[in-house]
């Protein structure tokens, strides 16, 4: 990025939402296309009053720290990892989606802030350090503690409930990017011409059109 | 306020229209037809679906990976502005009593991202007082509308299937889609309870209707409306830009109606309204008024065009405007179909909406409330968007996975693996109902409290009867067959009781409101004649749901159509006497 640009940029105050909005981590220069203007692009239909939402919300500072973006990070990977299939959480940038979905979701800050807090502490006196800076080891041992409603222990509930947040939002980051439509193997989206459920998956559950569907039905050849 | 004043347009136009939605577009496009000048004031901005597009946008193309906002409140994109709750203009509600108003803001309204979902009344939905002694029966009859309905099925394109029903009449449709896998487990588990499944009945182009507007592409996205192919019904697309090219048309957008104007005669003579981009006041004058701002804004309208000759408000010598308020009633439950896990994987968006649904089936003279409901389905394998598979920890515990038992939440691999095996085996069902119209039910002027705008806004008095929370329960009851019949197993909306009523939508939560204005052959108990057209002022109309005595279990838009298309022929050959 050249230093014109970064000055307005800073200007607008939209650096940290700026790179955001197109991707990018924390450090990583700004892709070529960025407006000059450090307007924000949208590849979506926007109405006015949302315009000015949208701004605003990335016109917003940082709200993770970059030592909480590493142990989201870390813990993203941990509950979407590399695959046979696909890539991990990283892989698909959930950290970045999860830094915007708690500025458009408020809601979200303090459980995520906290949550994150109350798991560095729980390693700090285990292990005397930070989530992040734990073996892998020990990591899954605090995970293992956590992510298992129904026998984590009683002094673990908020974690539990931290964590469930956790798995949700990086669940929904990562089904919700290209990798993940793709893992899922969603093969919709795209012009088609219905003509019903195909034959083999028909006889799969021992289902048919009746002679009257057929009959009425549109179908294409 | 130095600089205060209202400026009057000086074009004179034929009609005035307020509201561009399903009554407001056709209206413009008859008229427009027919070579009448129209002026559309529209509330909210311009909106044209060649330019403003969320169509086949993939779920990251959102920041919110297509959650929903105030501004947007069915998702990141969905095709409608507006909302539950606009910035600058409350709304207020009787205590005690619940009201949900959602207000589309932009041309076309709600027709840009509404469910398609195209019903004719039956004989029955007419004459429901003669039927049940209950609420009243309309000035007119099926056989009256009949020609409308078909004649909105030929110019806008409707599929369905003829199946000679007594009171979910035939019409004149396009062959629907097959059923979904989905869809073909719920007819058979609906029909094993003897509940009638039949082909939908929606405002998608399943077949070549005319050189305009393309065919389906079954990207099951008609919430967003169809940019591409103008295959479904918008206003927009099928009525106001189509009309348009006639040059009769101008819209005013961003223009928020205050009153309807009228002279020493009592006859309307135009409408004056705020322009949101500059907060200055206009005036346009028209030698007919025509309101399609949706029930509620139209009775607000009429209440707030107060004058010598119109001291209760316009049209409403008969103190009726604002009362007989009714929304269609809902229930709904969902949850998993254990045999479509670890289906295999193909595209079934299919049109937006469901490819069956079941019309009312039962003889309410058997059962403890009046009047029915109809059943809409869902479920399969849709694009992934914000909340996917959220709450997984409730279902990866009770079922095997891939033959194993897993201790529920989890991480890592394993849980790749569930949210690959439960992916697509969602299903649910809603239900939409017939309330009675009573006159207890009712919105009115807040004397307190005005909008930014200055315009005073509505206050809402709206409760369910008994008759609407047993029809809930019976639905909550028909539901839980369906999904017991076919395996299936419900994860939300099965806990209902006589507590919450049955988990009985809010009045107004299923964006159905109607009644406000009522047509009737006595000017003392309803605000509209037969032809839409006021009691009290003969060159003033209502052509949305405000006119409605009753909605049936029926979705409304249908009727709003050939209604407005039957009053706008009627306002054409009026003017041709001289009548107005």
């Amino acid at each position: 990025m050249d230093r014109r640009k970064s000055l307005k940029l800073i200007a607008t105050s939209a650096l940290a939402g700026g790179a955001i909005a197109t991707g990018c981590k924390p450090g990583e220069e700004k892709k070529a296309d960025t407006p000059a203007t450090g307007e924000p692009k949208f590849n979506l239909d926007r109405n006015a009053e949302e315009l000015k939402y949208e701004k605003s919300l990335l016109a917003q500072e940082k709200f993770f720290s970059d030592h909480e973006m590493a142990t989201l990070t870390v813990l993203g990977d941990i509950i979407i990892p590399k695959d046979e299939v696909s890539g991990s959480a990283s892989d698909a940038k959930v950290p970045d989606f999860i830094e915007f979905i708690v500025k458009d979701m408020p809601e979200h800050q303090i459980p995520m802030k906290g949550g994150l807090r109350w798991l560095d502490m729980q390693c700090f006196k285990r292990f005397e350090k930070a989530f992040k800076d734990c073996s892998s080891q020990q990591q899954i041992e605090i995970v293992d503690a956590i992510a298992y409603p129904n026998k984590a222990k009683a002094n673990m509930k908020q974690g539990v409930t931290f964590f469930s947040l956790m798995r949700n939002l990086t669940m929904t980051g990562f089904y919700t990017s290209a990798i993940g439509v793709k893992d899922l193997g969603y093969a919709g989206n795209t012009p088609n011409k219905w003509n019903g459920i195909p034959d083999d998956v028909l006889k799969q559950y021992k289902l048919s059109y009746t002679e009257k569907e057929l009959k009425e039905c549109v179908s294409f050849t | 306020m130095g600089d205060f004043q209202v400026k009057k347009q000086p074009k004179k136009y034929d009609a005035v229209i307020v509201g561009s939605g399903a009554g407001g577009g056709m209206a413009a496009y008859i008229l427009a037809h027919a070579g009448l000048k129209v002026c559309i004031v529209e509330a909210g901005p311009m909106y044209d679906p060649q330019k403003n597009v969320t169509q086949f946008k993939n779920p990251w193309d959102s920041p919110r990976r297509g959650a929903s906002t105030k501004m947007r409140p069915f998702g990141d994109f969905d095709a409608c502005y507006g909302g539950w709750s606009l910035e600058g203009e409350p709304f207020t509600k009787a205590p005690g009593t619940e009201w949900d108003w959602w207000r589309a803001r932009m041309l076309g309204g709600r027709t840009n991202h509404w469910g398609r979902i195209s019903l004719r009344f039956g004989p029955k939905d007419f004459k429901r007082r003669s039927i049940d002694g209950l609420g009243d029966d309309w000035p007119i009859g099926y056989e009256d509308v009949k020609p409308f309905y078909d004649r909105v099925d030929k110019l806008i394109g409707i599929f369905g299937t003829n199946e000679g029903l007594e009171n979910d009449p035939d019409g004149i449709f396009m062959k629907p889609p097959k059923p979904r896998l989905h869809e073909l487990f719920l007819k058979n588990a609906a029909t094993q309870a003897g509940v009638k499944v039949i082909p939908s009945r929606l405002s998608i182009l399943t077949q070549k209707l005319n050189d305009e507007r393309g065919e389906c592409a079954f990207c099951g996205q008609c919430g967003r409306n169809c940019s591409y192919y103008k295959a479904d019904f918008s206003s927009p697309n099928v009525l106001i830009y189509p009309a348009m090219k006639t040059g009769n048309i101008d819209v005013v957008s961003n223009a928020m109606a205050r009153e309807v104007l009228t002279n020493r005669e009592g006859l309307a003579t135009g409408v004056s309204y705020v322009l949101k981009d500059d907060m200055q006041e206009y005036q346009v004058e028209g030698r007919v008024v025509i309101l399609a701002a949706s029930a509620c804004e139209s009775s607000r309208l009429l209440l707030n065009s107060k004058s010598q000759r119109h001291a209760n408000g316009l049209a409403n010598n008969s103190n009726v405007v604002g009362k007989y308020l009714h929304d269609s009633t809902g229930a709904a439950l969902g949850g998993v179909l254990p045999q479509l896990f670890d289906r295999k994987r193909y595209n079934e968006d299919g049109v937006g909406g469901m490819h069956v649904y079941s019309p009312w089936w039962l003889d309410n003279k058997k059962l403890d409330f009046a009047r029915g409901y109809h059943i809409e389905y869902w479920g399969g394998m849709g694009q992934p968007a914000y909340g996917f598979n959220w709450g997984i920890e409730n279902l990866n515990g009770k079922y095997l996975v891939k033959g194993k038992q897993k201790e529920a939440g989890g991480y890592g691999a394993s849980l790749k693996e569930d949210n690959r095996y439960f992916y697509g085996a969602g299903v649910g069902m809603a239900g939409r109902g017939e309330a009675i119209p009573v006159e207890t039910n009712y919105c009115e002027i807040d004397p307190n409290v005005v909008d930014k705008y200055g315009i005073p806004v509505l206050r809402f008095n709206v409760k369910w009867s008994e008759h609407e929370i047993k029809q809930a329960k019976h639905m909550k009851e028909t539901f839980k067959e369906i999904m017991h019949n076919m395996g299936a197993v419900i994860t939300w909306g099965g806990d209902d009781d006589e507590k919450n009523n049955w988990g009985i939508s809010k009045p107004g939560e299923i964006i159905h409101e109607a009644g406000t204005v009522r047509m009737g052959n006595d000017p003392k108990k309803s605000a509209l004649n037969k032809w839409s057209q006021a009691h009290d002022c003969k060159n003033l109309f209502c052509v949305d749901g405000g006119q409605f005595v009753s909605q049936a279990d029926k979705n409304i838009t249908w009727t709003i159509l050939a209604l407005s298309m039957r009053a706008s022929e009627y306002i054409i050959d009026e003017l041709k006497k001289n009548n107005l």
